[in-house]
């Protein structure tokens, strides 16, 4: 197959060698999991379990509250400690509402009934069980699984591929789990291939993986429907869109979906945990994280409980040194700097990094020198210096007509910024701003008509009262003319 | 008894006329852009201002005499909206953290009273119970403040969650 090339992108040093060569390990189960009823885009989980309950594991915890939503089951067998609040994985280290289990080390499984045959269930029965498994989207977006397989199977599209790029340096966890587990994404493949009854699907691997490459072309040879594809190697080209140039030259739309140009994009990790779900009956309840980072003393790939704190994961890779400046979750591009290391492991998180300050490379920003490089390295064609000089004017309809809506925070442009100036701040900055905007718009709007219905409410009292007085008179006025009458 | 009925009547009827009379002639023509000010004010006439009510604020915003983020309870999008509307510039150092409503539980009597002065129903409670203020819904007039008897009710900051913290502005050189 032919491939096509996205515009800008950038060529960060991979670090990936620091673990790629370890082979998965499963986490020791930790004595408490913390896990936050937020993992996933949409609707928070509704709790249906209470404090005290003993579960098992793969019990359902919290139910999945609206259309677009996600399921939360026990990753191991225990007893609830507490319904409460938990520090949110998430720069701020604000607080999320997060359900916490003592696992009892029996790891009991409750009663499974995986389907005998995944392929004789309707398309959309397969939704619903990928749905009622919790499954989102592995790469980090967190998007419900099930919600885009039935979109997808409904817009009729004929390419389902399986991102498989892994284009975050450090990140090796979805390279392990192709060289170890090919077979079972490749079922997943066909099973995902089943719900939206797409004829065939590619699965795309940046060609710094060639073991995965090679592992995946094995497990797929009696597929026909299967491709595996090489790409070359440039960040960003496992995020959807990038992902879909490359491989159709097509650009989607501003402001639509992937789908929009027939494809749909899911992680390779999400075609595992389908393969998990449909197969074994299994929830999602573990994910594989790449620890690594020049702080961590052993950086491996880990199978890790949803829920175990990045502690935990620092502590069995030998522990963070005294030089880590910065600890993240995700990667160095698109990762989100964590306040401690006391936040456990969602769906989303593919890695922990703990970083020294050589690797965080901070730097004074100087004045735009106007060099470009950054509208060069830009892959959706933006202008990220002149988007940076709206946010630092405040001018927000400028930004929002510069496409601030079309950025995907890659990080391309302040990567290659020769000034170091915090690009990426800027439009964080601009979106926290606009969407304050946006909510006070939607309470004052509240408000006015809150107002306007209390004034209705008086209205209809006053009027009440006055027609219950007349009736009165009236009756008053009744009563006397009977009075005078009876005189007479 | 009917002569007094008479007499009443005809005395309501000429003043009424007279009123009438007045309020034609004497009529003072109203500004559109006062108009259009105040269907953007809350119009609650809660005082924050520092003007009478929100008729009074419209005239000293049309006059130039007030900032356009005058008021609280509008918040900075009412001062960016009556900015648009006014032609003037916003600076952003006007408009601080908006204030909201918050009650105190130890101190609340549950006399029932703060209630009934809310201008937008955003505090529940029943007699002799404790009350309590929907965030949602209190836009920080301050109306409940100065009727509660134990001083339970405070204007405070909002505290940030998860839904409404963002990233701040990059205090760094260059750009």
């Amino acid at each position: 197959m032919r491939l096509h090339d996205f515009r800008g992108g950038v060529h960060p040093p991979g670090q990936k060698h620091l673990s790629a060569a370890r082979a998965i390990e499963s986490l020791p189960m930790p004595p408490r999991l913390y896990l936050p009823l937020q993992q996933h885009a949409g609707g928070p989980a509704l709790p249906i379990v209470t404090v005290g309950q003993r579960v098992g594991k793969g019990e359902l915890l919290a139910q999945a509250q609206g259309a677009t939503s996600a399921p939360l089951h026990a990753p191991t067998s225990g007893t609830i400690m507490a319904i409460g609040e938990f520090t949110a994985p998430h720069p701020s280290g604000l607080p999320l509402p997060t359900i916490t289990l003592e696992a009892d080390g029996a790891e009991r499984w409750i009663e499974r009934e995986p389907p005998s045959d995944p392929f004789s269930l309707s398309p959309v029965e397969v939704a619903v069980r990928v749905g009622a498994a919790g499954i989102v989207g592995m790469g980090g977006a967190n998007f419900p699984s099930a919600v885009k397989l039935d979109k997808a199977r409904q817009a009729g599209v004929h390419t389902l591929v399986i991102n498989g790029a892994e284009c975050e340096p450090y990140m090796s966890c979805d390279d392990r789990l192709m060289r170890e587990r090919a077979t079972d994404i490749v079922d997943g493949i066909a099973i995902m291939l089943h719900a939206v009854q797409a004829p065939r699907a590619l699965i795309a691997i940046e060609n710094n993986k060639p073991e995965a490459i090679e592992a995946m072309r094995t497990a797929c040879r009696s597929d026909t429907r299967i491709e595996v594809l090489s790409l070359p190697s440039r960040y960003p080209a496992g995020s959807a869109k990038q992902l879909i140039q490359w491989l159709t030259g097509l650009e989607t739309p501003a402001g639509g979906r992937g789908t929009d140009t027939g494809l749909l994009v899911h992680n390779v990790g999400t075609a595992y945990a389908v393969h998990r779900a449909l197969r074994y009956g299994q929830p999602l309840i573990s994910r594989i994280v790449t620890v690594s980072g020049g702080a961590v003393a052993e950086p491996r790939n880990l199978e890790v409980p949803l829920g175990a704190l990045a502690a935990d994961l620092f502590a069995y890779c030998g522990g963070v040194g005294e030089d880590c400046v910065r600890l993240l979750m995700g990667g160095p591009m698109m990762g989100q700097p964590l306040p401690c290391a006391e936040t456990p492991v969602i769906k989303g998180t593919n890695g922990v990094l703990a970083l020294t300050l050589a690797e965080v490379g901070e730097h004074h920003s100087s004045p735009c020198i106007r060099c470009g490089h950054c509208v060069e390295a830009c892959p959706m064609g933006l202008l990220p210096v002149e988007m940076a000089n709206s946010a630092r004017r405040e001018d927000w309809s400028g930004i929002q007509a510069l496409g601030l809506s079309d950025c995907m925070a890659c990080g391309s442009c302040a990567y290659s910024c020769p000034s170091h100036i915090p690009l990426l701040q800027y439009f964080a900055f601009a979106r926290g701003q606009l969407a304050e905007q946006r909510r006070e718009e939607s309470k004052a709007k509240k408000i006015r008509m809150l107002m306007e219905q209390r004034q209705a409410r008086f209205a209809r009292q006053e009027q009440a009262k006055a027609e219950a007085a007349a009736q009165r008179q009236a009756a008053k006025k009744q009563r006397t003319v009977v009075a005078v009458e009876d005189d007479d | 008894m009917i002569a007094a009925m008479a007499t009443l009547t005809s005395l309501g009827l000429l003043l009424g006329l007279l009123l009438s009379l007045a309020a034609r002639i004497f009529r003072v023509p109203s500004n559109a852009l006062h108009e259009d000010i105040m269907t953007l004010l809350p119009g609650v006439n809660c005082g924050q201002c520092g003007y009478p009510g929100c008729s009074s604020a419209a005239d000293a915003l049309i006059a130039g005499q007030a900032s356009p983020a005058l008021c609280p309870p509008g918040g900075s999008a009412l001062a960016r909206d009556l900015a648009t509307r006014l032609g003037r510039t916003l600076e952003s150092a006007e408009d601080g953290p908006p204030l909201l409503a918050a009650i105190d539980e130890h101190l609340c009597i549950g006399c029932a009273h703060c209630g009934k002065y809310c201008p937008t129903d955003a505090i529940v409670g029943a007699p002799k119970q404790i009350h309590t203020v929907f965030q949602e819904a209190c836009m920080g007039c301050g109306l409940c403040v100065a009727v509660c008897p134990t001083e339970c009710l405070q204007l405070r900051p909002q505290a940030a969650t998860l839904a409404t913290w963002s990233w701040p502005k990059p205090a760094l050189e260059g750009a």
